[in-house]
């Protein structure tokens, strides 16, 4: 662009056009460098701790690893053995699928009905808020070794079932019920998604119930025709993280599987609280068997990335209710 | 039948239109015993773990193997017998530090990425604001592999160094969090300091901080507590030097010294490891009612 077409600009005109350009330029260019200083700290942390592993992980999963030895290349046999002869691996993908089939939607059901219950309470609705909130400020570990108090066989819950004439279930002691004591503990910890139900509901425009009870509507109806169709982003969104959060589902299993004894291994009682996030540590780095481990890391990473480009994808249709996603 | 309460957001608007008639006021009046009711009963359930945990915890030994639901007498000293038990002190001073020094971490660095993302325009800020919002969703143990490898080489395992010093490269959440936080301040303002002859560094400290100061407390408050709370990664890292053990690591390791006999030690500790959330919940209760809702991904 040293050039200016046109009619004959004298020359110190064009020389002045020329050096605008160039302090513009000048000036982008500046403005470049100052945005990627502002940004390094994140763009080295990207590099180092998510381009990295992820690329790395991808070379490791194809190859036997112990890090006391060289990797060996073994092309896909890992990825094979995972799919077709490793039987802990289908038990961890029954028990995630559990999760997110069960837990999930019992959590989204759950925290719908409280956050009903809370916006139709007109006077106290800070105090039931901040109770039915508070236990979801309990650390994990805490509230998981609470649970395994007081659901132990001779504990506080089975001495009332017991009162009423109720099975007593052996709770995490028992692979039946182990799954349920993690439900009830996720519906007593449901405070965020009532929360984000909560928002949702009261951004529901007080016309529209207005219109349903001139329509004759009861509160059945009203809430099956009005309020569910409205917080229904809501709840596809909740269900897609729920998905997300199956895969890293770890911290309540280990503690209540380890609470019996240290030396139990992961998902007991039986399997049954092997979730997707213990096989891969039991693998990784209870059994060092790393290539083995950046395998089942990949194949997570493939199916949350999924479920991530669905969220986006469909984030014009819940944008609105999450207060402007982008 | 227009002046039926409609649920939701709860002004006095219908009430005041016209006088109610007395059938609907009763049955006004029954709906909202039965939504009382219906909230007391969620209440008690949601705080009845809490009661057995407390009164557990005041528990003799004796008394645990008993029914009895109330500690008679209470005996406080399990509160100081657990001193006796563990080293409380160091592994909550290691909690502190992981939390205190994550916080400072992710904050200092997050500060400048939101700005450039919200504030500067430049090339590659979409492509970049893309990638940072899909490492939102990536968890940990996606990366775990080869992190754990590099902290193997680099001699780091058995320290807290690998919790800590990653956070001061930028995290995701709070950078998302304070971008758009940092969008809603007025352009004008940065342009008014723009032809003052700010650089945008001093923009960004003088302008954009002080009024972004309720969001970043939010995000350092968020963080502390995450870190606070944090299991797996301690557990990776540190699992194997006791030295380094943080809080929520330690308490884990109670259940082996106890064996689940002595559940009023191990319930007093958890109370101990859990009184600060609280504590810090109440004081700030609006900022995770709000940031939640804000957010909708994690507390």
């Amino acid at each position: 662009m040293a050039t200016v077409t046109g009619r004959l600009p004298a020359a110190a005109d064009k020389a002045r056009a020329a050096e605008r350009r160039r302090r513009r330029r000048r000036s982008a260019w500046r403005r470049q460098l100052v945005a990627l200083a502002f940004m390094s700290p994140w763009i080295i942390g990207f590099c180092a701790f998510y381009m990295y592993p992820i690329v790395s992980s991808l070379y490791f999963s194809l190859t036997k690893y112990d890090i006391l030895t060289d990797p060996v290349w073994v092309g896909l046999d890992n990825y094979r053995f995972m799919f077709t002869s490793d039987g802990r691996f289908w038990t961890a993908v029954g028990n995630t699928l559990w999760v997110v089939a069960i837990i999930v939607p019992l959590q989204v059901a759950f925290g719908i009905g409280t956050a009903t219950v809370l916006i139709q309470v007109k006077r106290g609705l800070g105090f039931y808020r901040t109770v039915f909130f508070l236990p979801t400020m309990v650390p994990l570990v805490a509230a998981a070794l609470g649970f395994v108090f007081l659901l132990n066989p001779g504990g506080p819950v089975n001495a009332v079932l017991g009162f009423l004439h109720l099975p007593e279930p052996l709770w995490f002691r028992d692979p039946a019920w182990s799954k349920p004591g993690l439900a009830l503990m996720s519906m007593w910890m449901v405070g965020q998604t009532m929360i984000i139900f909560l928002a949702a509901m009261l951004d529901v425009p007080r016309h529209l119930y207005e219109a349903a009870d001139l329509e004759g509507a009861g509160p059945i109806q009203r809430f099956r025709h009005v309020t569910l169709p409205l917080i229904s982003p809501v709840i596809f969104f909740s269900v897609v993280i729920g998905v997300i959060n199956g895969f890293r589902y770890f911290t309540e299993a280990y503690v209540v599987s380890k609470a019996g004894d240290w030396d139990n291994p992961v998902g007991t009682p039986q399997d049954s609280l092997l979730f997707y996030s213990s096989h891969l540590y039991n693998q990784g780095f209870e059994g060092f068997h790393m290539g083995y481990a950046s395998a089942l890391s990949w194949v997570m990473f493939v199916v949350i990335m999924a479920c991530t480009l669905l969220l986006i994808r469909s984030s014009r249709w819940w944008v609105h209710y999450q207060g402007g996603f982008r | 039948m227009t002046a039926i309460p409609a649920p939701g957001a709860g002004t006095a608007a219908v009430g005041a239109r016209r006088r109610v008639p007395p059938a609907i006021r009763r049955r006004r009046m029954l709906m909202a015993v039965a939504n009382h009711s219906l909230a007391i009963a969620l209440s008690i359930m949601f705080l009845v773990p809490f009661a057995f945990i407390v009164s557990t915890a005041l528990m003799t030994n004796q008394q645990m193997g008993s029914l009895s639901i109330w500690p008679s007498p209470f005996r406080w000293s399990n509160f100081t017998d657990l001193f006796d038990f563990f080293p409380f002190w160091r592994y909550a001073w290691n909690s502190l530090l992981y939390a205190g020094l994550g916080t400072v971490g992710v904050v200092l660095s997050g500060i400048p990425v939101a700005y450039a993302l919200s504030r500067l325009r430049w090339r590659g800020r979409q492509v970049s604001f893309i990638l940072l919002l899909s490492t939102l969703m990536i968890p940990v143990q996606v990366t775990i592999v080869p992190l754990y490898i590099i902290f193997v080489r680099l001699g780091w395992i058995g320290s807290l160094k690998p919790l800590i010093v990653p956070l001061f490269f930028g995290d995701a959440f709070t950078i998302f969090l304070l971008r758009q936080f940092f969008m809603t301040i007025p352009e004008e303002l940065s342009d008014a300091a723009r032809v003052d002859g700010a650089s945008e560094l001093q923009i960004l400290l003088r302008v954009i901080v002080p009024l972004a100061k309720p969001a970043i407390a939010a995000v350092a408050l968020f963080q502390f507590l995450y870190c606070w709370n944090d299991f797996f990664s301690p557990l990776l890292y540190a699992g194997n030097n006791p030295e380094a053990w943080t809080l929520a690591i330690s308490l884990q390791q109670l259940t082996q010294l106890s064996r689940g006999i002595l559940a009023n030690l191990q319930m007093a500790a958890s109370i101990l490891f859990t009184l600060p959330v609280i504590i810090i919940f109440f004081f700030a209760q609006k900022v995770f009612v709000e940031g939640v809702t804000l957010t909708g991904v994690k507390g």
